[in-house]
């Protein structure tokens, strides 16, 4: 069985996916809202787990939410909060679901989220993990046990093509693609000609990867993400390009940088899609694919 | 091996002494007097606060090394002033205050933390190197316990959180896995670290570990 978010990225067509947030509580209006809008302008969504370590509602029950309301949901996966058992469970309910699409994280450390005394689980790590995704479908859980149904991925993991060093990170990349990744959603990227670099070398692997896109909102948001944000380089033109935005107009100017990175990445045909974070802001993700030209 | 402690804030100490108004210290010769938190200094430092606090203190001995055999023999020689207190307030590590309440029918109080199992790299600068795992990998790490060293205790690499050589967690921290594949690399060996590494067995040896030696 193959999932339309994989049949999308065996077509050829550039892919667009997109990433919800979960709430923090039980109000789930602005989450089916985020649904609605994005369901019918991205291929598929990424469910995030409990971003940045911040316990919100989970991450299964988001991705429930796109299924029920047409869209095509990724299940983002973190190793932080749950040991092999619980990681097991959960996947063999979310195929039961029709949750079918997963990304396979470490996940944030605890201590920058809003639990910080919590134990940090990671029994597994990312690759232990896809490895943990191949062993069940093939009808036995990863103790080695036969399981009564089996399941069926479309299993993914991240890549930091900005990484210094790089090195030990594109190792652990080869593992995970080694592991059984078949699509990458990158860590977000703003250098082209750097991300051109990348993609000569993971063009080797037999892998699908969507360049992440975060949606810029400020000349300050860019510089503290560059000066702060581990993976995240954004280069001084493009902080001084929205520097010089009028007043109120920054904003805009990400959704056009966006969006021209978008379009610079499909019409080069650089890499399979795009991963699109707008972090709180999805209303302005249809913005930015019409400024990319879709 | 040295056992790394931290002193407890005078409030909590205070707090478990509650009720406990006749104070026995026990301080320990070898790793908390290194540490500077259960040494003689320490030791009468701590006596002076609970005096000042109104504590009587019965009396007070730094047991060369609290953890071993020798306890039993020095609580002996104290066993007046032992006596005569309502509890013993222990300045060692946990090793130390579970062996002298093996020995003593009264309550036995921690005045410190115990941190970790570990090395002195500069003086007064401690680390932790090992987790006493039970299942070491340092053969394949370069001698870099990413179990420890690494803040998630990752098997396959680093995360997406090192920057520049540091960890996500805390930036004066070296990240372990950047560490071990310039290690590696110098050694000409990192085909060891693209091997996989399979899960960890946390139940090598289950809990509450023993060991026998024949």
């Amino acid at each position: 069985m193959s999932t339309r978010f994989k049949e999308a990225l065996n077509s050829g067509e550039f892919v667009i996916t997109s990433e919800i947030g979960p709430p923090k509580g039980t109000n789930i209006e602005k989450m089916h809202h985020h649904i609605d809008i994005l369901k019918d302008k991205v291929v598929a969504m990424n469910v995030t787990d409990h971003q940045s370590s911040v316990m919100r509602f989970p991450s299964i029950g988001g991705c429930l939410a796109v299924k029920e309301r047409g869209g095509e949901p990724i299940l983002q996966m973190t190793c932080r909060d749950r040991n092999r058992l619980a990681l097991q469970a959960e996947l063999l309910f979310a195929y039961t679901r029709g949750v079918m699409n997963v990304l396979c994280l470490t996940g944030d450390a605890v201590p920058v989220g809003d639990h910080k005394e919590a134990k940090g689980v990671f029994d597994l790590d990312s690759v232990q993990l896809l490895r943990t995704i191949r062993q069940l479908e093939s009808g036995k859980d990863i103790g080695g046990n036969d399981l009564d149904g089996a399941v069926e991925f479309c299993a993914g993991a991240i890549v930091t093509p900005e990484a210094n060093p790089i090195e030990p990170q594109l190792l652990k990349f080869e593992k995970k693609v080694e592991a059984g990744a078949e699509f990458f959603q990158t860590q977000a990227i703003y250098d082209l000609d750097n991300f051109a670099k990348f993609m000569k070398y993971a063009r080797e692997f037999p892998v699908k990867i969507l360049a992440g896109i975060v949606l810029l909102t400020s000349a300050r948001m860019a510089k503290y993400m560059t000066e702060n944000v581990p993976g995240i380089f954004v280069p001084q033109n493009l902080i001084d390009e929205l520097a010089a935005a009028p007043k109120g107009e920054a904003i805009n100017k990400g959704i056009e940088i966006a969006g021209r990175m978008i379009a610079a990445l499909n019409k080069d045909s650089i890499c399979d899609g795009v991963h699109v974070m707008a972090i709180g802001r999805e209303e302005l993700v249809p913005d930015i694919l019409t400024a990319a030209g879709f | 091996m040295k056992s790394i402690t931290k002193q407890k804030t005078f409030d909590e100490i205070k707090e478990q002494l509650d009720g406990l108004d006749k104070v026995f210290i026990v301080g320990c010769g070898t790793c908390a007097t290194m540490t500077k938190t259960g040494g003689r200094d320490e030791v009468l430092g701590m006596k002076d606060s609970l005096q000042e606090l109104g504590k009587v203190v019965t009396g007070w001995t730094v047991i060369p090394t609290a953890c071993d055999e020798m306890t039993e023999v020095a609580l002996r020689e104290n066993s007046e002033a032992i006596s005569s207190s309502n509890c013993i307030l222990v300045m060692s590590c946990a090793l130390g205050v579970h062996k002298i309440s093996c020995y003593i029918d009264r309550p036995v109080i921690p005045a410190l933390d115990t941190l970790f199992i570990g090395l002195e790299d500069e003086p007064g600068n401690f680390h932790e190197v090992c987790a006493q795992c039970g299942q070491c990998v340092l053969g394949q790490t370069a001698g870099i316990c990413p179990l420890t060293a690494c803040h998630k205790g990752l098997l396959n690499g680093p995360c997406g959180g090192t920057n520049k050589g540091k960890c996500e967690v805390d930036i004066t921290k070296d990240c372990a896995w950047t560490l071990i594949h310039q290690r590696l690399e110098a050694q000409g060996r990192l085909d060891l670290m693209r091997k996989y590494q399979p899960p960890k067995n946390y139940q090598a040896t289950p809990r509450p570990r023993t060991t026998k030696i024949a």
